[in-house]
C-alpha cells in the first residue's frame, strides 16, 4: 500500500479506527492522505464516495463485519449506485476474530457484498495471492471488497500464475473430485485431498479463488466435464457466497447432474467460545469431517 | 483473565472496573437469584470490549461463580471477549460492535418509563464510541422523549482504537449533550464515593443524564497506563505475579 500511494497521489486511505501496529508507517508517510474517520463506518462510506467523486482513489478501511454491515446502504447507493472508485478492504473475514464473539465473526459479508451490482469480491488466501489481489484492485476503477483473512503460512504459488481479478488457480491437480476454495481456508482443502487419497486413492483437484465477483466460471466448467463429484469449501455461511455460486452455475450449464457437496457454515450463530480452528471444528469445517462427507457421497 | 486466556482489551476493562463496581454493589437495583425479574434496574455494557470486567463484577455481586472466570476466551469456555447474552445470568445485551447500546437502553426506557417509573436503565459507553452517529440519534430520540430514566455512563479516558480521542474530534462530549438537552454530571471514575454520591443524583433528576467519568485506561498496571497500547495489551506472567502478591 506503501508503494501505491507513492505512485499515486490521488490514493486516499481512511481507517474506522483500526490499524494498532500496523498503519503507522502509512500514518506518518502520508498525513495529509491518510484520515482517522473514527468508530464511524458509515460516515467514513459516504465521506469515502464525496473524494472519489471528486476525483480521489478510495480505500477504507476497518475490521470486515463492522466494514460490511454497519453501512450497507451507503455502499450500496453512495458507491456502487455511483459505481466508485472506492476499495472496501475488511480484515479478519471469518473465524479470524474467533474469542471475541458473534459481533466480530464476519460469516455473511461475502454474500452481501456479491449481491450488490457493479462490486467486485476478492478473498484472497496466502500472501502472493493477497498481494496481486491487492495490485489488481488498485489498478482496477471499480468497487471492489477486500476480504483479508489470516494467512496460512504455506505458499501456493506456481510459476505459472498470473494473477487478473475473475481467474481462478489450480494449485493441486486431480482427476476425479474438484474441490473450490475461497478464502483463508485454502490450507484445509489441501489436507482434504491428502485424506482423500489417503483413504480411496482418488485424486482431487484444488482450485483456489480469491475472486469471487467475478467467478471463473469457464475454468470451473471445465474442470466439472471431468470429475466424478464438485465441492466447494469457504469460511463463510452456506448461502451466499462460493458454494452457492457454484450450485447456481452448474445447475444452469448443460452438464449432466453432478453430485455437489458444499461445505459452508451453516445458518446459526456458532456460540461456541474458542479459538479459529475449534469453532471450525464445530461448525464441521474440519479436514476431516469434509473429507469424510465427500468419500460418503461417492459411495466409498 | 487476560493471562489465562493470552487476549487482549485490558485497558479498556480495567478502567471501567470501578464504576462496575459502584454500580453493582451500591447503585443497581438487581437481585442475583432473580436476574430476569422484571422489576430491576438495566445495566447495558455497550462497549463490549470491556467485557472481561462485567463478568468480574457480575461473579463477585453472586450471579455466577467466580471459577467460571477461568472460562475466559479458552476453548470449550462460556465468555467470549464480548457479552453474549444468553450465556450467564445478569448479562442484559449481547455487544461488541460500538454505537448499539444507547438506543436499546432508549427502547427498554419507553416501556419502563410507563410501567416501572422508579427502574432506571444505565447504558456505559466508551469516549471513542461516542464517534458513532448511531449514539446521537439515541442523544436526540431519548430527549425528545423525555426519558429521565436513562443515564448514560461515559467512560472518559481520553483513547480509542487508533490514537486518541481528541485526535478524530475536537468538540468535547459535555457541551454536545448539553446541546441535546440532557443534563450532565461530571465525575473522577475512579473514585468510588463520588461515583456513588453523583450516580445516585442523576437518578432523581427529570432529565435524561450523561455522567462523564475520567477514567485512566490500563488503571492499576503502571507500564501501560493512559497509553494507546492498554487497550491492545495482554498481561504476562510478572504483572500477573505482582498483582496476585498485592
Ligand atoms: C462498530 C465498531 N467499529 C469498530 C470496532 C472496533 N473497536 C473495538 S474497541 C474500539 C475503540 C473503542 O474506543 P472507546 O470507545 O474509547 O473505548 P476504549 O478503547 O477507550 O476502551 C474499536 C475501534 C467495534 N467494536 N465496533
Amino acid at each position: 500500500m506503501q508503494i501505491e500511494m507513492e505512485n499515486n497521489k490521488d490514493i486516499v486511505f481512511l481507517t474506522g479506527d483500526l490499524g494498532f501496529n500496523a498503519l503507522e508507517p502509512l500514518h506518518q508517510s502520508f498525513p495529509d492522505r491518510f484520515i482517522n474517520v473514527g468508530i464511524a463506518e458509515a460516515n467514513m462510506i459516504g465521506i469515502a464516495a464525496g473524494l472519489a467523486l471528486t476525483g480521489k482513489k478510495v480505500i477504507v478501511y476497518s475490521i470486515a463485519s463492522f466494514l460490511t454491515m454497519r453501512p450497507y446502504e451507503q455502499i450500496r447507493n453512495d458507491i456502487c449506485y455511483h459505481n466508485l472508485d472506492v476499495k472496501i478492504v475488511g480484515t479478519g473475514g471469518g473465524f479470524n476474530y474467533s474469542t471475541h464473539g458473534i459481533t466480530h465473526h464476519t460469516i455473511e459479508d461475502v454474500a452481501i457484498m456479491n449481491v450488490l451490482p457493479n462490486m467486485q469480491v476478492l478473498c484472497p488466501t496466502y500472501s502472493w495471492e493477497a498481494r496481486e489481489a491487492t495490485k489488481s484492485m488498485m489498478k482496477s476503477k471499480k468497487p471492489t471488497y477486500l476480504r483479508l483473512g489470516k494467512s496460512p503460512k504455506t505458499n501456493f504459488f506456481k510459476p505459472d500464475f498470473k494473477f487478473k481479478i475473475g481467474r481462478g488457480f489450480v494449485i493441486r491437480e486431480g482427476k476425479d473430485i474438484l474441490l473450490l476454495v475461497t478464502g483463508n481456508i485454502l490450507d484445509c482443502g489441501m489436507e482434504i485431498a491428502e485424506i482423500i487419497k489417503n483413504k480411496t486413492g482418488l485424486e482431487m483437484s484444488v482450485i483456489s479463488m480469491p475472486s469471487v465477483k467475478p467467478l471463473d466460471k469457464k475454468l470451473i466448467l471445465e474442470t466439472s466435464k471431468k470429475v466424478k463429484l464438485v465441492a466447494t469449501l469457504e469460511e463463510h455461511s452456506l448461502h451466499g457466497g462460493l458454494g452457492s455460486e457454484v450450485a447456481m452455475l452448474l445447475s444452469q450449464s448443460h452438464l449432466p447432474k453432478l453430485p455437489f457437496i458444499p461445505s459452508a457454515l451453516p445458518d446459526v450463530f456458532i456460540k461456541d467460545v474458542g479459538s479459529r480452528d475449534f469453532l471450525l471444528n464445530k461448525a464441521g469445517l474440519s479436514p476431516k469431517k469434509v473429507a469424510k462427507n465427500i468419500i460418503k457421497k461417492l459411495g466409498r | 483473565m487476560s493471562y489465562w486466556s493470552k487476549t487482549a482489551e485490558t485497558g479498556s476493562a480495567l478502567c471501567i472496573s470501578d464504576i462496575l463496581a459502584v454500580l453493582y454493589f451500591k447503585i443497581l437495583h438487581i437481585n442475583p437469584k432473580k436476574p430476569d425479574d422484571f422489576d430491576r434496574d438495566r445495566f447495558l455494557l455497550s462497549k463490549g470490549h470491556g467485557a472481561s470486567a462485567l463478568y468480574a463484577a457480575l461473579a463477585e455481586r453472586g450471579f455466577f461463580s467466580v471459577d467460571k472466570l477461568k472460562k475466559y476466551r479458552v476453548n470449550g469456555g462460556i465468555f467470549h471477549g464480548h457479552p453474549s447474552k444468553e450465556v450467564a445470568p445478569g448479562i442484559e445485551i449481547s455487544s461488541g460492535s460500538l454505537g448499539h447500546g444507547l438506543s436499546i437502553g432508549a427502547g427498554m426506557a419507553l416501556v419502563l418509563k410507563k410501567s416501572l417509573p422508579k427502574r432506571k436503565v444505565f447504558v456505559l459507553m466508551g469516549d471513542g464510541e461516542c464517534n458513532e452517529g448511531s449514539v446521537w440519534e439515541a442523544t436526540m430520540f431519548i430527549a425528545s422523549h423525555k426519558l429521565n430514566n436513562v443515564i448514560a455512563i461515559i467512560d472518559d479516558n481520553g483513547f480509542q482504537g487508533f490514537g486518541k480521542t481528541s485526535d478524530v474530534h475536537t468538540m468535547d462530549l459535555a457541551t454536545k449533550f448539553k446541546a441535546f438537552g440532557w443534563q450532565i454530571f461530571h465525575v473522577d471514575g475512579h473514585n468510588p464515593v463520588q461515583l456513588e454520591k453523583i450516580l445516585n443524583k442523576a437518578k432523581t433528576s427529570s432529565r435524561p443524564c450523561v455522567v462523564i467519568a475520567k477514567t485512566i485506561t490500563g488503571k492499576s498496571i503502571p507500564n501501560i497506563e493512559n497509553t494507546l497500547h492498554a487497550h491492545y495489551y495482554i498481561v504476562d506472567e510478572k504483572t500477573h505475579k505482582n498483582h496476585h502478591e498485592k
